[in-house]
């Protein structure tokens, strides 16, 4: 028995009232990332990237060229604000080969297939317009696809994820090590580089799973069994690390039961993100919230999913969204403690079909909560349920609303219900403007 | 549907003025034109109740060449039907107003007989003393062994009730056209069979007498020829002068305009060849055949079945003993294609003719609702392209003189009524028409056009005194005017002359003098406006007879060598020709030249001196003028025909399935029993639900109201169940048993609006878990439930995804929903309701949805309510000002806000839709908690 929080069908500030459904991939959907404003590209296991229109749901484009999964995607606007604005896309698949698409024209513009392992991981380098491709070695790439240089082979696994450091360095998750890399100019060619590796960082016990960066000064990395490293961003120093959330000295009435049955999955630090003083990680099906100046766990959902948390993401009003494995996105709200309102109530439909939970674990839970050490705490503020499988990913645009993809095949864009039905109207009105039959339908 | 016809019948016009006083005038199109007699204070009913059968039914006759006017079989066939009511003196009467010209001649220059492509003629026939009113369709069907190949039947819709023929006159004569295209199409085919088998005999006859020519040639060397040797030769030119006739005869039956088939989306022939192709298994591609053609294709495959026979020599215009019947006149597939429209005609128009006018009224005015007309309504009909005429005139809307033209050209029949004799208004006509061939088409247009504006005015006045006074004869006669000049109308032409209808002619004369008290109308059948050019020019005159003499010498002669039996049989013919008045001979030579003239207005200036009056039968004639005015050249009866004949055009009906017309006619048949306790009201004993949508919505309108109304009265929670459907929110109905589940979604889909003109957002039975996608689509689903592992999966699905759903269970009799406390569904679904058939609780719940889909139309497009009135003004007040509408001025209370706003934002997203783009289906739902009822 879990003992998920779980809110009730009223769900007052939960503005998202609409749904649209996306459908167009014949596969999980793994990858959703932000194009511009109003537009995002997603793509997964078929191998296939769609363009959408955020505000319609409109399929834009489809692009075809990769044979295997998609591994990697990432933008690649153009520097230049005068030139027209050209967006490209750089995706990376398991048949060995990164594509540039172009997402005005829905074109391929060129693909490389040099590579001798699948690229995990795509990072664009803005400031020095080159974009780095990490498999089991490291390249370095300009906007006109030249390789301009490449690091000997680092290992079979290969890179899994890949940070921008100031002072044109890169941090690499390299199984367990951190291996900090360093871009030099070199001095015969006028666009050539050089790419040294600085440090190896060797603090991890197990696979790091996750690398962000914070600020200038700080970036943070997580590991499989649940240590999270901050690092100073310059000197590639420990700062501080944080690796008991699954110590019960922590949480001191954690039943005995549920630590047995931890398994590092549970501890697994999935995703990472930030604001300014804090950072937000995905452990296991909880989440944490660690300030950065407290330099500990100010908040935390021990089980804020059925299963694992696979993505979180800080929104404005200090709210944050979470997905999950169990097919459910989440929005919590970090709150101060003494503003805890009476637990909400579920109706009785769980319990009429008998999958319900008794309330009385939520209150339990609860109940621990208080006497836990964070003066904030997360509190539910609504869920969206949709997806029949993992929610692999979401995006968050503002008040377009947000998109989710999941494992199901669908993308699901939510909507806030009362804004969509105000800019129908405004549509309806312009067309019959439009149309100049305003006369004739009144 | 606008209205209730239950209710409408029992207002009386007191109640309509206090309403009046005190409301606003309710606009013209919206009432219903009030019973002419009420202000007597009379039954409306009663003064039909003289007639001697129960109901409407249909009957066909001929006018056979042998015994005369003779009824062949009534729809439907049921010998209650027609009661005491004295069918052979009914089909004498009908077959008497035949003015169809159906005659044989020889065209100027031309050696063989043509086949005359005939027009129907259109009556309509009344006599008050039988208490019976008629619509009559006259057609003519081709038969290689008939006098001039033709044989005369017609149509007839008989009711008691003359309103109904006089105001459904355009309906009425639309459908039975079809009917008759129909029939008259499978009649080509088989008199195409029927000369190609006629050919191969004449084929193989010439054989056998040439090679006996030649045996004769051999045995005698003598250098002179016997007289056996002359005959021979004599017989044998005439079969070949045979042949080149029947050929001739052949290629002009195939070269009958298909065209006209082609545009008027009727293609009743393909299944037919489909079907033959497999049968005939022969190798030639068919694919390509022209449907157009389907003699041709009928030729090839039906040949190799056929074994030629000796035949004895003989001219075409011979007679045969038997007459054939109408079933081997016409090909079997076209025959019950036939007998299907009529049995359709039948129901379309039974009843009470209230119901069909407001069904037709309703009818357009929902296809001027252009925006909201999707959300409660099967507007797929309205889609339906009208027929391209009436399409014309639907556009001349803005311009009214444009609109008047294009509606008098397609009025279809232009109707004569003469206050005088039928004599005078016949005879005068040829003589009138000489005068008028040099006159030009334009001016008489015009002339007509003012004309007719007048006459509008008359008829009025002559229908009155047509319907009021008696021992008075009153003929109605007219000819449709045909857009070319053609002349379309040498049935009145050619009356006096045109020989086959004259011994029925003849006798007319007579009986007309017997019946007093008549109205009489006739037209032209504007259907067969289309004939290509180079048939116009062959196309006046008749099959041109050969000089019968001649030919009938050397059949005599030859045949008692080949067939003894046959001369009993040519003398049973000579006796035949004795009892029938007119010869073959009469026919030779009659051909006059004002055939050949344009007679278009034939009715009309030359009528205008003689006091007759030409109106087309306007649908509803109070009204008429109302409508004009506020629609602004309204399309009158053209609009309303436009739409009224669906159904005809659907494809179950072409595939000839008269299972499904059969069963639907036993639902209607069924539903007379419940009527038969309130019929002592109604003018004919009939269920009147004849809607003219297809009888399948029909029926499934009718259980839908039944099923309806058991749910509100059995289920204490019906009014939350419906106020999801609403607004809304999906409701599964869930259940073990399919048959349970089907019933209860039956029931409840009439309360769920489309989400636009093509979904269809009911789902009778789903067995596999439901998904978000699902909600989407569907907005009633029914859900089985199952014990096995899998129905665990649907269960978890289902409350996984309850937030977005409402859910019925039809086992325990629970339904978990929003709570629900609105007054807008009590009113739609009141338990204690007086109503107590289906359909008419149907009805009321239309209505009801209507006045709903009125408000959130106004709600939508109400700008200020949107929008902010000045630039500055905050989100709030917009808001506010919103829920002051829905509140005060709109009324509505709680959750009724919701459905309003629900249905708005169906129309905001149908009106929005770029045609291109398909509308995405989205949901939306609300954070609402729900409610466990339980009974």
């Amino acid at each position: 028995k879990s003992s998920v929080q779980t809110i009730g069908e009223e769900q007052i500030q939960n503005p998202y009232t609409e749904l649209l459904v996306l459908k167009g991939h014949q596969d999980i959907v793994r990858f959703l990332v932000q194009i511009d404003d109003c537009r995002f590209a997603s793509a997964g296991d078929d191998g296939i990237v769609f363009l959408w229109d955020a505000r319609t749901g409109e399929k834009l484009f489809e692009f075809h060229g990769h044979t295997h999964k998609i591994t990697a995607i990432a933008p690649f606007s153009s520097p230049d604000a005068s030139e027209e604005k050209k967006c490209l896309i750089l995706t990376a698949s398991a048949d060995r080969t990164v594509i540039v698409w172009n997402c005005s024209s829905g074109r391929q513009v060129q693909k490389v297939s040099c590579f001798h392992s699948t690229v995990k991981c795509l990072t664009v380098l803005q400031r020095l317009d080159v974009w780095l491709s990490g498999g089991s070695d490291l390249c370095v790439w300009n906007r006109k696809l030249d390789l301009l240089c490449k690091t000997s082979h680092l290992t079979d696994a290969g890179i899994s994820a890949l940070v921008e450091l100031p002072k044109n360095c890169v941090a690499a998750a390299v199984g367990k090590e951190l291996i900090i890399f360093r871009l030099i100019h070199s001095n015969d060619e006028s666009e050539g580089w050089n790419v040294l590796e600085v440090k190896r960082l060797v603090d991890h016990q197990d696979n790091i799973l996750s690398l962000v960066s914070v600020n200038d000064l700080t970036f943070v990395s997580g590991s499989h069994v649940g240590e999270l490293i901050f690092w100073d961003a310059l000197d590639w120093t420990k700062q501080a690390s944080e690796c008991n959330f699954w110590d019960s000295s922590v949480h001191p009435d954690v039943q005995p039961e549920i630590k047995l049955s931890q398994s590092p999955n549970e501890t697994s630090i999935q995703h990472l993100t930030s604001d300014e003083e804090c950072v937000f990680a995905a452990v296991g099906k909880g989440i944490y919230v660690y300030n950065l100046q407290m330099k500990r766990v100010i908040a935390c959902q021990r089980t804020a999913h059925e299963s694992s948390v696979l993505h979180i993401e800080k929104i404005p009003n200090r709210q944050l969204i979470s997905c999950s494995e169990d097919g459910s996105v989440r929005i919590w709200e970090l709150r101060e403690k003494q503003q805890l309102p009476a637990e909400p109530v579920p109706t009785g439909f769980f319990n009429m079909w008998g999958f319900g939970r008794a309330n009385k674990q939520a209150n339990q839970a609860a109940k621990k909560m208080q006497e836990n050490t964070p003066m904030y705490f997360l509190e539910l503020v609504g869920d969206l349920i949709g997806h029949s499988s993992a929610v692999q990913m979401f995006l968050y645009f503002g008040e377009l609303g947000l998109a989710t993809c999941s494992a199901d095949h669908l993308i699901i864009l939510w909507k806030d219900g009362e804004r969509e039905s105000r800019l129908r109207s405004l549509t309806l009105f312009q067309k019959l403007a439009q149309n100049s039959d305003l006369q004739l339908e009144l | 549907m606008i209205s209730a016809p239950d209710v409408v019948a029992f207002t009386r016009e007191e109640e309509l003025e206090d309403e009046l006083c005190s409301e606003p005038p309710l606009p013209e199109e919206y009432s219903v034109p009030l019973f002419p007699f009420a202000s007597h204070g009379a039954n409306p009913w009663a003064k039909v109740a003289s007639s001697k059968f129960t109901r409407d039914f249909i009957l066909i006759s001929e006018f056979s060449e042998q015994v005369g006017p003779q009824p062949l079989l009534t729809i439907p066939d049921d010998a209650k039907v027609s009661g005491t009511f004295d069918l052979n003196y009914f089909s004498l009467r009908i077959m008497s107003v035949d003015y169809q010209a159906s005659f044989v001649g020889h065209p100027p220059g031309s050696a063989y007989p043509k086949l005359n492509f005939v027009e129907d003629s259109k009556v309509v026939l009344g006599d008050s003393k039988e208490g019976a009113f008629a619509y009559v369709h006259h057609l003519t069907l081709y038969d290689l062994e008939a006098r001039g190949f033709v044989r005369p039947f017609c149509m007839a819709y008989i009711s008691a009730d003359e309103h109904k023929i006089m105001q459904q006159f355009q309906e009425l004569s639309a459908e039975f056209s079809k009917a008759s295209e129909c029939l008259k199409t499978g009649n080509r085919k088989a008199f195409a069979n029927e000369l190609e088998k006629k050919l191969k005999d004449l084929d193989y006859t010439r054989t056998v007498l040439h090679n006996e020519t030649e045996i004769q040639k051999k045995a005698n060397d003598k250098g002179y020829y016997t007289t056996q040797a002359i005959e021979k030769a004599n017989e044998l030119a005439s079969v070949e002068k045979s042949i080149i006739e029947h050929q001739d005869l052949l290629k002009q039956i195939r070269s009958y305009p298909y065209r006209k088939l082609k545009e008027s989306d009727f293609h009743p022939y393909e299944p037919e060849c489909a079907l033959d192709q497999a049968n005939a298994g022969c190798d030639r591609d068919l694919t390509t055949s022209d449907l157009a053609e389907p003699g041709e294709t009928h030729l090839y495959t039906h040949v190799p079945s056929y074994t030629p026979k000796l035949i004895k020599a003989k001219s075409a215009k011979c007679f045969d003993k038997k007459l054939k019947t109408l079933q081997e006149l016409c090909d079997i597939y076209f025959f019950t294609q036939t007998l299907d429209q009529l049995h359709q005609i039948e129901r379309t128009f039974r009843g009470d003719v209230c119901y069909l006018l407001t069904d037709q009224i309703s009818r357009v005015l929902l296809k001027q609702q252009s925006v909201t007309n999707f959300l409660f309504e099967d507007v797929s009909f309205l889609d339906e392209k009208p027929p391209e005429k009436q399409y014309r005139g639907c556009q001349g809307l803005s311009q009214e003189a444009v609109d008047r033209k294009c509606s008098e050209e397609s009025a279809a029949p232009k109707v004569v009524i003469s206050l005088g004799s039928y004599k005078s208004s016949v005879e005068c006509v040829p003589i009138k028409m000489e005068q008028e061939i040099e006159d030009s088409q334009e001016p008489k247009m015009t002339e007509s056009m003012t004309f007719e504006q007048q006459e509008n005015l008359d008829y009025l006045d002559a229908d009155i005194k047509g319907s009021i006074s008696s021992g008075e004869s009153i003929e109605v006669l007219g000819t449709e005017k045909s857009a070319s000049g053609l002349t379309k109308s040498e049935s009145q032409a050619s009356l006096p002359v045109s020989p086959s209808p004259q011994a029925g002619r003849s006798k007319v004369g007579s009986r007309r003098t017997v019946s007093e008290d008549s109205i009489e109308v006739l037209s032209t059948c504007p259907s067969e406006s289309l004939i290509p050019e180079d048939f116009k020019a062959s196309y006046p005159s008749a099959i041109n007879e050969e000089p019968y003499a001649d030919d009938e010498e050397g059949g005599l002669r030859f045949t008692p060598k080949l067939n003894p039996d046959n001369a009993d049989e040519q003398e049973d013919i000579s006796k035949q020709e004795n009892s029938v008045q007119v010869d073959s001979a009469c026919c030779i030579g009659k051909e006059s030249p004002n055939f050949l003239e344009p007679l278009p207005d034939l009715g009309q200036k030359p009528c205008d001196e003689d006091g007759v009056v030409r109106i087309p039968p306007q649908p509803y004639r109070q009204a008429e003028q109302g409508l004009h005015g506020s629609f602004g050249g309204f399309p009158s009866h053209d609009g309303i025909s436009g739409g009224l004949l669906p159904y005809e055009l659907d494809s179950r009906y072409l595939t000839g399935s008269r299972e499904v017309s059969k069963s639907s006619l036993d639902e209607c048949s069924d539903s007379a029993s419940y009527i038969s306790s309130t019929a002592s009201t109604c003018s004919d004993r009939t269920p009147s639900p004849a809607h003219l949508t297809c009888p399948a919505s029909e029926r499934h309108k009718k259980k839908a109201g039944q099923n309806a109304l058991r749910f509100i009265r059995q289920y204490p929670f019906a009014h939350p169940a419906i106020y999801s459907l609403l607004s809304g929110r999906t409701l599964v109905v869930l259940g073990e048993e399919e048959a349970i589940v089907k019933k209860l979604v039956t029931a409840l889909s009439i309360f769920v609006p489309n989400c636009g003109v093509y979904a269809k957002p009911v789902k009778h039975w789903v067995t596999s878990p439901l998904h978000v996608v699902d909600f989407q689509k569907w907005k009633l689903i029914g859900l089985q439930r199952m014990v096995s592992p899998a129905g665990v999966n649907v269960l978890h699905a289902l409350s996984r995804y309850s937030r977005y759903v409402s859910i019925l269970d039809a086992d325990s009799k629970t339904l978990r929903c929003p709570l629900y406390k609105g007054t807008l569904v009590s009113r739609l679904a009141d338990h204690r309701t007086q109503i107590k058939r289906g359909s008419t609780y149907y009805m009321h719940v239309q209505s009801i949805l209507t006045q709903l889909c009125s408000k959130a139309f106004l709600f939508t497009f109400c700008h200020h309510l949107h929008l902010p009135i000045s630039e500055r003004e905050p989100e709030e007040s917009i808001v506010n000002r919103r829920m002051n509408f829905l509140k005060l001025q709109l009324g509505l209370a709680n959750e009724d806000i919701k459905i309003v706003q629900y249905l708005a934002e169906l129309l905001k997203l149908q009106y929005i839709q770029e045609p291109g783009h398909g509308v995405n289906p989205l949901l939306r739902f609300d954070y609402v908690p729900s409610f466990l009822y339980k009974i």
